[in-house]
């Protein structure tokens, strides 16, 4: 019912600007189901060349690093829970304090990033990169592996970087003032989004470094 | 677009006219309002430049095939022009068609509410929408020339092709990324912003059909998002997914391809559904036969319509028994479809009708839609596809759905709201006279396609053998009668937004909330805000109005 939603009207006739929080809320959860079936189009490409491929699979996971996996992993969740200490900091109007774990968990996005880039690289030393003359020599289960790795971590590593892009735009507002205890939807809604781009990591993690 | 009537300040908004609130702003204030009336108008200006340039294509394609032989399209031109016409009139007029124009303008008005809940998202997805064509069309000009896949961009051709494949299929791409802002927009809008008093099952039939139509363009599109983007990576990378020289499967393509695209034939159908389920009451002066059915059906209709891509398949190589199912399913779609179609009759029946142009082409879009939906089942049972499959009945069948469908029930919707989108008039006899050229251009245009088809005529080829000469120059005369129809149609609607005479508010005798502020309607929608307490389709009080003027 829209009985208790206000609106008013800006100076330039014609904007309308509505004030409903649950609006919002409900326009961000909708994009994250989208964001879910944009990564289930991967998944399901998976599991098909998984099922018909299972050995070469195998092999070709034991290539990864698994220590650099697990980093990752545990890098990632304590993103996720320092997102979480910054929007129930904002909410309490714990303004620094909500400003120091949002910077804690862009500089953790970024420590994410950089080991990401030390695996990729290593990778692409020894010819395993898509478009490579050497990936195209291996076994085809192999290749599709990497390329499969390839493709989904770096779906994701866009994630990061445009959730990281977001958590800055937030930073400024939070000290601007734009975003605070009674206004903080826009944080709350780029941790919904960050806790996603965690979910989808820890689902990367077993299927590609853990197979073996 | 001038308009007499100045901007008056209310006391719930504005009460002049949206279209000259505010006052004198001249293009600015079109690219860069935020209101959902005038971005329905830009996407309507916008959709049927590119509908008659898809027309054009369509036209030239029969053109092409009024004899065997060539006349002046060669055989790879013609490749190039029908992928064209079936990427414009598919991924630029009718997917986004009816819920970009007509449902930004009537969904609101219809919910009771001064906006969609995301006013600035909505005008996002113009700009995304706007991108999307313009990298449409550079790909005509740019790299190899335009595709010559079909609009499937089947693998491994499309992975192979020297034509411009990949910026086709990132223009459909970001074209995708507008129709997930507009559904979830009109989610949202329809869960938050119903007028008080307005429980779900009080809503008007249009909005349920767009609820569901929002629903299938969000969680299908994400899906072909990802495919078309792996087939970019696959032209660049040689990533191998769809391509058997690397132990990919081109088959998963065409599922992932169709996982999408099958859903989103409801996306165009579904609300034009919902638009014949508003103009059958306003018509009959009475309730809408099974509300809650019609209203159900809709969702039914998104949710079996999600599990049925397999039966685009059936001769690619499936498994007997995902064959089987897949046919199982496609039959089930058709039980929520006919609840509808006998729905609607039931509502004719001793219904006080009059016949004005809104109704023609609603009762046009049942006969072409039942048409189109009877040859579906055809195509759904295993063994007539393995015959029918890739012919020119397939053609035949999915314009008749489609076109018949999605676009005839947009212009059924045109003529019914475009006395209040404009406050006039369309002259009535020209539009009853455009109504018959295009029903009788129409079914002697892809009537013959479907008997091509049966023959065993193949589509997708620029000749023929010389025993179905007959039936394809009949065709092609019908495709002659049916331009001729929609320019008609066009030009008379233009006309009548431009210089027709004032409309009334309520012109037709409607129900629904629309009809309750002005024609057109100010920039807030309602001079006070609507309040709810009967159903959509109540006509006690205009029926008594009508005894009060007869009595007079």
């Amino acid at each position: 019912m829209s009985s208790d939603i206000s609106h008013a009207i800006d100076q330039a006739p014609g904007h309308v600007v509505h004030t409903d929080p649950e609006t919002g809320k409900t326009g961000m959860w909708l994009f994250l189901f989208t964001e879910l079936l944009l990564f289930g189009g991967l998944f399901l490409i998976y599991g098909v060349y998984r099922s018909m491929n299972e050995g070469a699979f195998h092999h070709a996971a034991a290539e990864l690093n698994v220590a650099m996996g697990v980093t990752n992993t545990i890098v990632l969740l304590t993103s996720s829970l320092t997102m979480v200490m910054a929007v129930s900091a904002l909410q309490r109007n714990q303004v620094k304090r909500s400003l120091g774990f949002l910077t804690g968990t862009l500089l953790l996005s970024a420590t994410f990033l950089v080991i990401k880039f030390f695996e990729w690289s290593a990778k692409y030393h020894h010819g395993i990169f898509p478009g490579k003359d050497h990936l195209h020599e291996l076994p085809h289960g192999e290749g599709l592996f990497f390329n499969l790795y390839f493709m989904m971590t770096g779906l994701h590593g866009i994630h990061v970087v445009i959730g990281m892009i977001v958590m800055t735009v937030v930073l400024f507002k939070i000290r601007s003032g734009a975003l605070a205890a009674d206004n903080h939807g826009m944080l709350e809604y780029t941790g919904l989004y960050w806790h996603l781009v965690d979910l989808v990591w820890i689902f990367l993690l077993p299927l590609f470094y853990l197979t073996t | 677009m001038a308009h007499s009537n100045a901007a008056a300040t209310g006391a719930y908004g504005t009460t002049g006219s949206y279209l000259n609130t505010p006052a004198g702003g001249g293009l600015k204030s079109w690219l860069t309002t935020v209101d959902h009336k005038k971005i329905g108008l830009m996407y309507a200006s916008a959709m049927f430049t590119f509908f008659l340039v898809g027309m054009s294509l369509g036209f030239l394609i029969r053109l092409e095939l009024l004899e065997p032989g060539t006349q002046f399209v060669s055989a790879r031109a013609y490749n190039s022009i029908f992928t064209l016409h079936g990427v414009i009139m598919i991924f630029l007029f009718i997917v986004p068609g009816i819920p970009a124009i007509l449902g930004n303008f009537i969904l609101p008005l219809q919910l009771g509410a001064d906006d969609v809940a995301m006013p600035r998202l909505n005008l996002a997805s113009w700009y995304v929408y706007m991108t999307g064509a313009v990298m449409a069309l550079a790909s005509l000009v740019t790299g190899g020339g335009f595709a010559d896949t079909g609009w499937t961009f089947y693998a491994p051709y499309s992975l192979n092709t020297n034509t411009n494949v990949s910026l086709a299929v990132l223009a459909a791409f970001v074209l995708g990324f507008s129709s997930i802002m507009t559904g979830m927009n009109f989610i949202t809008t329809i869960h938050r912003l119903r007028a008080p008093g307005m429980g779900f099952f009080r809503m008007p039939l249009f909005c349920w059909a767009l609820y569901a139509t929002s629903w299938i363009q969000v969680i299908a599109t994400p899906v072909i998002g990802i495919t078309l983007l792996l087939v970019v990576m696959e032209r660049t990378l040689g990533i191998g997914f769809f391509d058997p020289a690397r132990g990919g499967d081109p088959i998963l393509y065409q599922h992932l391809f169709w996982i999408y695209s099958h859903p989103v034939v409801y996306v165009m159908v579904l609300p034009a559904m919902g638009i014949i389920s508003e103009i059958l009451p306003a018509f009959s002066r009475r309730t809408i036969f099974g509300y809650k059915a019609i209203a159900i059906s809709s969702m039914a209709i998104a949710v079996v319509g999600y599990l049925v891509w397999g039966h685009h398949m059936f001769t690619a190589g499936m498994s007997d028994t995902a064959r089987w199912v897949f046919s199982l399913l496609t039959f089930f779609v058709a039980i929520p479809t006919g609840v509808k179609v006998f729905n609607w009759i039931a509502t004719l029946y001793r219904g006080s009708i009059e016949i004005r142009v809104p109704l023609l082409y609603a009762v046009g879009w049942i006969f072409l839609f039942s048409i189109g939906g009877l040859t579906g089942l055809a195509n759904g049972a295993l063994s007539t596809d393995i015959h029918l499959h890739d012919t020119a009945y397939i053609v035949g069948h999915f314009h008749y759905t489609m076109f018949g469908g999605a676009a005839i029930g947009m212009f059924a919707g045109l003529h019914y709201w475009w006395p209040k989108i404009w406050g006039r008039m369309y002259n009535e006899k020209v539009a009853t006279t455009a109504w018959v050229l295009i029903m009788v251009g129409f079914n002697l245009t892809y009537f013959p396609m479907l008997i091509l088809g049966i023959k065993g005529m193949p589509r997708r080829y620029q000749d023929y053998l010389p025993q179905f000469h007959d039936l394809n120059f009949l065709s092609t005369i019908g495709s002659w009668i049916l331009v001729a129809g929609l320019l008609t149609m066009i030009i008379n609607l233009i006309r009548g937004a431009r210089s027709g005479s004032p409309a009334p508010d309520n012109p037709w005798g409607s129900t629904t909330l629309e009809w309750q502020t002005t024609s057109p309607p100010p920039l807030l929608n309602f001079a006070t805000p609507p309040e709810v307490t009967t159903g959509p389709y109540d006509f006690t009080e205009i029926l008594r109005q009508n005894n009060v003027e007869a009595g007079k």
